[in-house]
């Protein structure tokens, strides 16, 4: 065992340094995870984290090898001297009343934090330079960061990394609420990645799923942190994240199981091989509530428990590079149900045919105790015909009462009734055992106030009609197919000769 | 005597003009393969693609331009030479029924948005003067690579510009407008600074064609949508979406691109084709005479892809590493800083400095910048 160890010893000798063919351990190394959350209200939220750590001191320009760090922001780091950057691009807002607390909240547009060193004199003009060169590498309008949307916190924004000091000088911090965020701004996040949406965890991240959500915030942060557990030399972490909440209604249609091949229309098929870490945990803290069971699939192999923004939670553990899980011949598709257990209820209900059968419900209930349930029924009024009106449609229709048939736990234990003894008021209902009566009970009948028409409005049509036809149809008629000719008067006849002599007899002027 | 070697005489002089001629043919072939290989003297492409229109009612104007960039890429033009200018977010509108896609085709058959779009100019930077400025190279210090047009003299460049225009002019997101004349003096000065070698121009709105009514610098060949006078028209609206998602020209450019390949040798001619009067309603409108090659002899791939001139060899190179460099970066990798004191990370909230650091902030009203106002804490 000595042996091998001093030969081991002599062959890392040997191959250390000098020649141009040796390889030296890489200082930087890959953790990705996804964390699975069913949220309360239905909708699940999911939360990518890429970690890159670099050992390695940038202060010096002249790093020029770049392995896993992307050499985009690698060079930023040191042209600009920056000590901590971070920034997101958010739509939407997290609904912290629905979803619970989140990981890391982002402001709704893009957000732009940057601590410089202490060694940058001009912090302004870095400032500028900088949201400029942002903007070109993510595809965003960060140019518009200037001094009239920069602000210098000097209480909060402390550094998320090491620190030597905190000066409020070199902190600066701008926020750009009209931005907008597209798949032009996850294009340039994803190369960043070093498996770059081709392995891995970053398969995933599909644009037409990530933006069909209630929200979505990707983000970077770079800043320096311990490299070991004494924390005496620096390394640079980058961390890439970006969280997203699935709608349980505009992209689950309303059922509340989830599978990865249903939130991202893809499956892991195999990890990053550059990658030292890569899991998935999946939230089965609330596996139990309102009556219903979460059940993962496939059953996980180990779990995690830890406290959690001031909560216990557990996670059930999926690591990507264990052959177990994932391997050539099998994809990686998590899928969660909430599992109902069986029901004790009934309800049948028929709904009503228009002037044949009315509507008819029936519940079966069971009442928790303690406590007041109530049952309400919702109808629309329908309008009749005019004839079926009854002849006192003012009065109201009515809606027949309800019933309510239930077996009543007994206080006292009653003996089973003998009908031909006991008094008529006590063999109503035959009792079948001592600990409940059966009683019926029914509420009152509802009066509705139907719309009534105006009933004499038909007899004034008809009179209005039948005037206005025959006034003017009628004279028109006349006057057009009657043919008016002159007549004279007639001289005389024999009865005017008649009534004539009569008159002359009574002194009367004649005809 | 003189007869017997009179024909193998004959003979061999009948080889010989044989020869000769076979000769001349096999030269002319060369020739022409040579005159093939110059035959167009650009060396890199670039493109700048432009959409003014905002609102979502204007969807086609982001599909055509889109449709372009698609066709664009295909065909081989990296981002890095793409300038790509939106002037509105269409795929992630709240409008929009599918986010993250832009469709041109109805029953959402082509998404011309795709996975891997980077856009250079969005929403509100795309303006007359950030397009002027991308064309002329008098963009501002600090502006990244992405955003600038580096062309240089030996690059042809494809401008493609799609809004709503009229005679003479073409409205920028609905508040200004760029005419005529200042886009032909831009090209005059991209011609002045040599940044262009050949450079063709498409536009796609109404009355495209007063557009490159006055262009006078060399080298450009313009195509249009429409004449003066008339309008170019939609082409179908998606009942999904709800608003038109292309232009009748761009669609038919869209349809006849697709059939491009790299290695197609389709001609500008057929590009003045394609879209006659029967199906585009309004009369698509050319102009050559700036440039000088005939048109006929211009490649579809010359302007829309990035097809270059490859020299095959058989010398073989050997790289040698230098050695000088490596160890001393190899040494300065291994020697960090070992600090004597541990690091520590800050305090994210320290209400007792918070406190101190108010109590010292002296009130003072002739100071302007904050930090001079407080004592700084080391």
């Amino acid at each position: 065992m000595a042996v091998a160890v001093r030969l081991a010893l002599i062959v890392l000798l040997l191959l250390g340094p000098g020649g141009w063919g040796h390889t030296e351990p890489s200082r930087d190394s890959l953790r990705e995870e996804l964390v699975i959350t069913p949220l309360p209200s239905g909708d699940v939220a999911a939360t990518f984290q890429f970690r890159t750590r670099w050992d390695s001191e940038l202060q010096r320009e002249e790093v020029s090898h770049y392995r896993l760090f992307p050499k985009a922001l690698g060079q930023l780091i040191s042209k600009y001297s920056l000590q901590e950057l971070h920034l997101s691009f958010t739509q939407g807002f997290w609904r912290t009343r629905y979803w619970g607390p989140p990981f890391l909240q982002a402001p709704s547009g893009a957000e732009l934090w940057v601590w410089f060193q202490d060694t940058v004199t001009d912090v302004d003009k870095s400032w500028k330079e900088l949201s400029n060169v942002l903007s070109g590498i993510f595809c965003a309008s960060l140019n518009f960061i200037d001094s009239t949307n920069t602000v210098i916190p000097t209480a909060s924004f402390k550094p998320l990394g090491l620190a030597n000091g905190t000066d409020h000088y070199f902190l600066r911090y701008a926020v750009l609420p009209r931005e907008v965020v597209c798949t032009e701004n996850l294009t340039p996040w994803k190369k960043l990645l070093p498996c770059s949406s081709k392995a891995g965890l970053s398969v995933l991240l599909k644009a037409d799923r990530l933006f069909h959500t209630s929200y979505h915030s990707q983000a970077v942060h770079i800043r320096p942190v311990c490299r070991n557990a004494r924390c005496t030399s620096i390394s640079w972490e980058l961390r890439q994240t970006l969280s997203v909440v699935f709608d349980a209604f505009v992209t689950g249609q309303g059922k509340k199981d989830w599978s990865l091949f249903r939130m991202f229309s893809r499956t892991l098929t195999e990890p990053c091989p550059l990658a030292a870490e890569s899991r998935v945990y999946v939230d089965i803290t609330s596996s139990k509530q309102d009556n219903e069971t979460l059940e993962v699939n496939p059953p996980p192999l180990t779990t995690y428990q830890d406290v959690i923004l001031g909560t216990q939670k557990t996670y059930a553990v999926y690591d990507l590079l264990d052959t177990a899980v994932i391997n050539n011949s099998r994809n990686l598709n998590l899928q969660l149900k909430w599992k109902r257990p069986p029901e004790n209820g009934y309800i049948h209900y028929q709904p009503a045919q228009d002037r044949l059968q009315p509507h008819l419900l029936e519940m079966l209930i069971q009442l928790p105790a303690n406590s007041v349930t109530k049952v309400s029924i919702q109808f629309e009024r329908a309008l009749l015909k005019w004839t079926e009106y009854t002849p006192d449609p003012n009065h109201g229709f009515y809606v027949s009462p309800s019933v309510l048939s239930a077996l009543v736990p007994s206080i006292v234990a009653s003996k089973p009734v003998d009908w031909e003894e006991s008094p008529l008021f006590n063999s109503l209902f035959p009792g079948s055992d001592s600990s409940s009566y059966f009683v019926r009970l029914y509420t009152e009948p509802l009066l509705v106030n139907l719309p009534t028409p105006d009933f004499s409005m038909p007899y004034n049509v008809i009179c209005l009609t039948c005037t206005v036809v025959a006034v003017c149809y009628g004279s028109f008629y006349n006057l057009l197919t009657r043919t008016f000719h002159i007549e004279e008067p007639s001289k005389g006849g024999l009865a005017k000769r008649l009534a004539n002599l009569i008159r002359r007899a009574r002194g009367v002027p004649p005809l | 005597m003189a007869a017997n070697s009179f024909r193998p005489r004959v003979l061999t002089a009948l080889a010989g003009l044989l020869a000769l001629s076979f000769g001349s043919l096999a030269d002319s072939r060369i020739e022409d393969q040579a005159e093939q290989f110059f035959r167009s003297g650009h060396t890199n492409n670039w493109a700048v693609l432009v959409c003014t229109s905002r609102f979502w009612f204007n969807y086609r104007h982001v599909a055509n331009t889109l449709s372009v960039y698609r066709s664009v890429k295909r065909l081989g033009i990296p981002d890095s030479h793409i300038v790509l200018m939106l002037a509105d977010d269409m795929a992630c509108n709240a409008r929009n029924p599918k986010p993250a896609t832009v469709f041109s085709h109805k029953n959402m058959e082509l998404n011309v948005y795709g996975d891997d779009v980077e856009v250079d100019y969005r929403s509100y930077e795309v303006t007359v003067e950030n397009f002027l400025r991308v064309l002329t190279g008098r963009v501002p210090p600090g502006t990244p690579r992405s955003k600038r047009l580096l062309s240089d003299d030996r690059s042809n460049i494809l401008i493609y510009m799609t809004g709503h225009g009229g005679n003479g002019f073409l409205k920028f997101q609905d508040s200004e407008e760029i005419t005529n004349i200042e886009l032909a003096d831009a090209f005059e000065q991209m011609w002045q600074k040599r940044r262009y070698n050949e450079l063709l121009f498409i536009i796609d709105t109404c009355q495209g064609a007063s557009m490159y009514e006055r262009f006078y610098s060399p080298n450009i060949m313009a195509l249009a949508s429409s004449q003066v006078g008339e309008d170019s028209l939609s082409h179908q609206p998606d009942p999904a979406i709800g608003v038109h998602l292309m232009d009748r020209y761009t669609f038919y450019v869209l349809e006849f691109l697709e059939e491009i390949n790299p290695a197609s040798q389709t001609n500008m001619n057929d590009l003045f084709q394609v879209c006659p009067k029967s199906l585009c309603v309004s009369t698509p409108g050319h102009r050559t005479d700036l440039f000088q090659r005939d048109p006929k002899n211009v490649l579809i791939t010359d302007f829309f892809g990035s097809v270059r001139k490859v020299e095959i060899t058989t010398e073989t190179i050997s790289l040698q590493p230098d050695l000088g460099i490596m160890e001393s970066s190899n040494k300065e990798d291994q020697i960090d800083e070992e600090r004597m004191e541990p690091l520590k990370y800050a305090e994210q909230l320290p209400v007792a400095q918070i406190i101190h650091q108010r109590l010292l902030a002296l009130p003072c009203p002739w100071c302007t910048p904050q930090h001079d106002c407080l004592i700084r804490e080391d």
